[in-house]
């Protein structure tokens, strides 16, 4: 059976995901996801009861280790790629509250 | 004893104890660079002056004659999803551009110990996500062996400056066959160590479940010597495995006795393209003569390997991608005056910073992680991952490795699968069951189809038995010649120069 996406699913999704799409992306991204979705579909029909979810295709053993101080990173290197430090050692974001 | 066109890192290292200087090397290596990087576009930063100075250091050293650090004055070329510190990091994004990461990645730190020179960052499919090297913000790179073909991807850049021996050994990334799909592409050798065999801290995550770093080289040998300096534990990446590093080089020598090799023929019934079903016959006729068992292996889930990754992958990565928001690193978008508020930037940032195949696996994965989808795709897809791996479990009961044409098809045209993205993820049929069931694999030189184009031959092995894959690819390399020799638009001037005393 052939999934649909309609532009209110892409815009839905793209919402979830932070992205703001022009409209003939959403378009297409409409079609192209239809399509790759309904190619999912053949997995349905593997029966897979009873059989675990592979999370770490090795182990599943977790790893422990001792809770040590060590230095942090520099101020001034973290800052250093950020697209607005702002000037104060701080990101500077656009404003958050009305 | 290697072709004149083979230079390896023993070649080198012969160089080197003869009193050639790690500097005289790596200009070598700058100057093909130069010479060749236009029209090629393997590399999209060139360590330059940066690379001369570490040359000198391990000159200072005397490393470069200590049979301790068989690395030490040799270049390599490091794709620009893995960090290093002081030079440009983007996974070829425009979200990263200017990105010059404050840390080195685990594999980087061990490559500086051991000596090794990084002469440059190569060209990849932004994130690691495509199989051709097109979708990077800088352009696509171009296969050596035809400049109008794909080198493969998405660790493409690394496989071409590797294949025109602009550099000896390289490091790529490989999540879904994007170590082995190119090497197979570029007539080179690629391997995908066992999922935790090597240090994943400082790979810019795409799906961290299935990502590995390993080596592209030349040879097999090679191979063995990159591999065994950057496996290991390591505090840093949890899913490290503590798993011993046994002398991956040393063993080379003694081939497997009598070894048995499964094949999935019914696998390779469909969709494989005549000349690389020949020549991989004739390849696994090379095994047969050498003393191998060939044995039929049933793999009945790997044909739903590509829809299971094409899940797994995607999910993983639309979590993964959540970082990259404009705040603390890379490209940001300018505010609107229409909307200038954090949301706003936030999506338009992203929008503009990531290219199509990104947004698409984005929203793929958004998609399958939603409520009301979760159990559908992301949950049943881990469960069949569970049956893929199962079918190599029974297989490895009474085989030593699994063979298959690393790809359906030899390289194709630029353009040709760009615009249709399921064509695209089919030619990854024979690739991606390794990383969902976290098994090694190496891509070795397996012939050529009568156009004179790569044909890649992939073992695929026991976790954590790296050893048998490196073994049996090298036996098969010593019989089957095709790797001697260059592409043609490989530089092989200048040549390393000859010792001075």
């Amino acid at each position: 059976m052939a999934t649909r996406l309609t532009l209110a699913d892409v815009e839905r999704i793209a919402a979830l995901a932070h992205l703001e799409l022009t409209a003939s992306e959403a378009e297409r991204f409409a079609q192209q996801l239809g399509d790759i979705l309904t190619y999912f579909d053949q997995l349905q029909h593997i029966d897979t009861t009873g059989v675990p979810a592979t999370t770490n295709p090795v182990t599943s053993v977790p790893v422990m280790r001792e809770d040590t101080l060590r230095p942090s990173m520099p101020r001034d290197e973290a800052l250093a790629n950020a697209p607005d430090p702002g000037g104060h050692g701080l990101f500077r974001v656009p404003k958050v509250l009305g | 004893m290697p072709a004149p066109d083979v230079q390896t890192t023993a070649d080198i290292r012969a160089a080197m104890a003869d009193g050639v200087t790690a500097v005289e090397i790596c200009s070598v290596y700058l100057d093909r660079i130069a010479a060749q990087n236009d029209p090629i576009h393997a590399f999209t930063h060139i360590a330059g002056e940066q690379a001369l100075e570490d040359a000198a250091a391990v000159d200072a050293s005397g490393q470069g004659r200590d049979t301790a650090f068989p690395l030490a004055g040799v270049p390599i070329a490091i794709k620009d999803n893995i960090s290093t510190r002081g030079m440009p990091t983007t996974a070829s994004s425009r979200i990263l551009a200017g990105f010059v990461p404050p840390y080195d990645a685990t594999v980087i730190e061990r490559l500086r110990a051991a000596g090794a020179v990084i002469v440059g960052k190569t060209n990849c499919d932004e994130f690691a996500m495509g199989s051709t090297t097109e979708h990077s913000v800088s352009g696509p790179t171009r296969n050596p062996w035809d400049l109008a073909r794909v080198p493969g991807g998405s660790s493409g850049g690394s496989a071409a400056a590797v294949a025109a021996r602009l550099s000896p050994i390289a490091l790529g990334s490989d999540t879904g066959g994007s170590i082995r799909q190119p090497a197979a592409f570029c007539g080179i050798v690629g391997l995908k160590p066992t999922y935790g065999r090597v240090s994943r801290y400082g790979l810019l995550a795409f799906a961290s479940s299935l990502d590995q770093i390993g080596p592209f080289a030349l040879t097999v040998a090679d191979a063995a010597v990159l591999l065994a300096a950057i496996a290991g534990p390591d505090p840093a990446d949890a899913t490290s495995s503590a798993e011993p590093v046994p002398p991956f080089s040393a063993s080379l020598g003694e081939p497997v006795a009598h070894p048995t090799i499964g094949v999935p023929w019914k696998l390779l019934e469909d969709g494989v393209d005549a000349d690389v079903s020949t020549a991989f016959t004739t390849a696994i006729d090379v095994l047969r003569t050498q003393g191998a068992t060939i044995v039929d292996v049933p793999l009945p889930h790997a044909i739903y390997a590509v829809p299971t990754y094409y899940v797994v992958a995607p999910a993983e990565a639309s979590s993964n991608l959540a970082r990259y928001d404009g705040v603390r690193f890379g490209f940001r978008a300018p505010a609107g005056a229409d909307r200038p508020d954090l949301d706003t930037m936030y999506n338009r940032t992203r929008d503009t910073g990531f290219g199509d195949e990104v947004k698409r696996r984005i929203m793929l994965g958004t998609y399958a992680l939603s409520a009301g989808y979760y159990d559908a795709y992301y949950v049943k897809a881990q469960q069949v991952r569970t049956l893929i791996r199962r079918d190599y479990d029974t297989a490895f009961e009474r085989v030593d490795a699994v063979a298959m044409p690393t790809t359906p098809t030899v390289a194709f045209g630029l353009g040709e699968r760009s615009a249709d993205p399921l064509r695209m993820y089919a030619g990854d049929v024979f690739t991606v069951s390794a990383n969902l069931t976290g098994l090694p694999a190496l891509s070795v030189p397996g012939g050529r189809d009568p156009s004179g184009l790569p044909v890649g031959l992939q073992f695929v092995g026991r976790a954590f038995d790296e050893a048998t894959l490196l073994r049996l690819a090298a036996n098969y390399e010593r019989d089957a010649p095709c790797w001697r020799e260059a592409p043609p638009t490989a530089v092989l001037a200048p040549s390393i120069p000859a010792p001075t005393r």
